[in-house]
């Protein structure tokens, strides 16, 4: 039995325009999500911002109701054994919200402690050796508001670690972290997994999926738009090359009429600063820079430059895709 | 026992906070001086110790009150501004037990509040304080905290599911002056304000705690505010579960 069996879960969020004319409006966060995570399992959930990743991990530790679909942890279901899911899971939220700033670090995890039922005898103990973990001993009597964000963060993954939970969710949890802090952060996660948890992270850093997962799923408007190991996602871009052109206002038309290309493999537009930046991506036995920017006439176009694909691009092209 | 320990240990944190919070040690400072000044200068035409103490127990029951109304929703409040609602309503605790040491600790400083208009009142004004049944009057006192913090648990589970819920506790807190007979007796109101009033534990509680102070029979005045206490209690319970299942499908906790 799978640990987390997520099944075709949607979420719909009711948000009202307008002030006197006020209009409900319908967002559909999470259209159809599926997946299972095996025990022991480091799973990824990719996506860019807005894409469902923090909606499904709400659904999964049962912060929010699924519209339709059904997911269940450790064989509980989310809704109706909510209470029995809060018991077994731990669960990490990125940025610096969520910690009680006039409150000590110690004082803060004495208090979640208590809330997860961790006996009294253990509770000192505990706390010292997540303090250990995370780094933040020696400063743990220090009110929480002086924390930087990269305390703050440690601070988080100590909470969600103080019961001992078989399950662990991180969402984000590198975000706003500087490069060092992001580091030593999934160091502690990977020693996780060595302990023998099963973890969901959602993250929009292809870098840090690839280095800390078992199996990724791409997530993009709702949708999981692909699914498997690292390797087996980086299999999908290995052949051919990619063409980046610097260009000025690329209409939609032109996006479009370059992907129907012979031997075009993908096609996506990012903001850069100013410009835009269009990358295609096309087989190796194919040269196409004459015919891609036969396209472009008429457009402002800067730098041509041509590169070997890398997997970020198969992200980039899996999320961008229409 | 692990029950009491959590609610414990729940209301020692957020005394805590609550105790660090710059905003609300000044408030703490200055409402009893205020509500000490208020009951003097309306009642020392009466020029009667009796009435004077009198007046200087409904202000300071006035200063409980609004410890407790008020902040219920500010807490709340504070929670959601920090997105610790969202870490509280995912622990394994049945929510009341998270939410109640929350508004215990509001009304704990409701007691602060109750005690420094008394001595504000005693050594600005020389208001006498002299209690006639000091045992009664301290059960008057816990009672009246304790249901003070029963009707701020239903406040704030009301505050988990509406966001702008907050401003209504700041709305109950002047009608509850008067209906409540802490600064005019009931007696001068309309007939139809009674039923209103009789359903507040406030009321009873500010009952109990002027008959023991002045010599009259607190005891059903106490039982009253009790049971209406442990009434809000029972109704705060019912309400969570409601409550919570309704924010988790219209996703309004990670709101702020």
């Amino acid at each position: 039995m799978a640990v987390v069996e997520a099944q075709d879960l949607h979420r719909t969020y009711r948000t009202h325009t307008g002030t006197l004319r006020r209009r409900v409006k319908e967002i559909e966060a999470v259209r159809g999500v599926s997946f299972d995570i095996e025990k022991g399992e480091l799973f990824g959930l990719l996506g860019p911002n807005g894409a469902g990743k923090t909606t499904t991990i709400k659904m999964l530790i049962t912060l929010l109701i699924p519209t339709a679909g059904s997911a269940r942890v450790l064989g509980y279901d989310v809704v109706k054994d909510a209470r029995e899911v809060r018991k077994r899971i731990g669960y990490v939220f990125g940025g610096e919200r969520g910690v009680y700033e006039r409150l000590s670090g110690y004082d803060n995890l004495r208090y979640f402690a208590e809330l997860y039922g961790v006996p009294g005898k253990m509770q000192k103990q505990r706390i010292e050796e997540l303090l250990e973990l995370v780094g933040l001993k020696g400063r743990e009597h220090e009110r929480a508001e002086g924390y930087s964000r990269g305390m703050k963060q440690r601070l988080h993954v100590a909470r969600g670690l103080l019961h001992d939970p078989e399950v662990l969710f991180l969402d984000e949890p590198t975000i706003g972290l500087d490069p060092v802090g992001a580091r030593e952060l999934r160091a502690t996660i990977a020693s996780l997994t060595d302990a023998g948890k099963t973890i969901l992270l959602t993250t929009h850093y292809m870098f840090e999926a690839d280095a800390l997962c078992d199996r990724i799923a791409v997530i993009s408007k709702g949708n999981i738009v692909a699914e498997g190991t690292p390797r087996q996602l980086k299999s999908r871009v290995e052949s051919g090359s990619v063409t980046e052109v610097e260009v000025y206002g690329v209409p939609d038309e032109t996006v479009e009429r370059l992907r129907k290309l012979e031997g075009v493999l993908a096609v996506w537009v990012e903001e850069r600063e100013q410009a835009q930046v269009l990358s295609v991506q096309t087989r190796a036995d194919i040269q196409l820079t004459a015919a891609i920017l036969g396209h472009l006439n008429g457009a402002n176009v800067g730098r041509v430059s041509h590169r070997e694909p890398t997997l970020e691009d198969a992200y980039v092209a899996l999320v961008t895709a229409e | 026992m692990r029950i009491l320990r959590l609610l414990g240990v729940g209301w020692l944190y957020h005394m805590k906070m609550i105790s660090r919070s710059p905003f609300e040690g000044f408030g703490q400072v200055i409402y009893p001086l205020f509500f000490a000044t208020v009951a003097f200068f309306v009642f020392r035409a009466g020029d009667s110790p009796r009435t004077l103490l009198y007046a200087s127990l409904g202000a300071a029951v006035m200063g409980m009150w609004s410890a407790t109304s008020t902040t219920a929703g500010a807490a709340m409040q504070r929670e959601r501004w920090h997105g610790t609602l969202e870490l509280l309503v995912g622990t394994p605790p049945h929510f009341a037990l998270v939410l109640l040491p929350v508004t215990l600790a509001m009304a704990t400083v409701g007691i602060y509040s109750l005690g420094a208009t008394l001595l504000y009142g005693h050594f600005l004004f020389g208001i006498p304080l002299t209690i006639e049944h000091p045992l009664l009057f301290a059960a008057a006192i816990l009672g009246t905290v304790l249901s003070f913090g029963a009707l701020g648990f239903v406040f704030a589970v009301t505050f988990v599911r509406f966001r702008a819920a907050w401003a209504l506790g700041n709305l109950f807190e002047y009608p509850v002056w008067l209906i409540g007979g802490f600064l005019v007796p009931l007696a001068l109101f309309p007939d139809w304000v009674r039923p209103i009033s009789w359903a507040l534990a406030p009321t009873w509680g500010m009952n109990a705690i002027r008959q023991a102070a002045l010599g009259g029979s607190s005891l059903d005045d106490l039982l009253a505010c009790a049971g209406l206490g442990a009434l809000y209690v029972g109704l705060g319970i019912l309400l969570t579960e409601r409550v919570l299942r309704s924010a988790r499908v219209r996703a309004s906790l990670s709101l702020s």
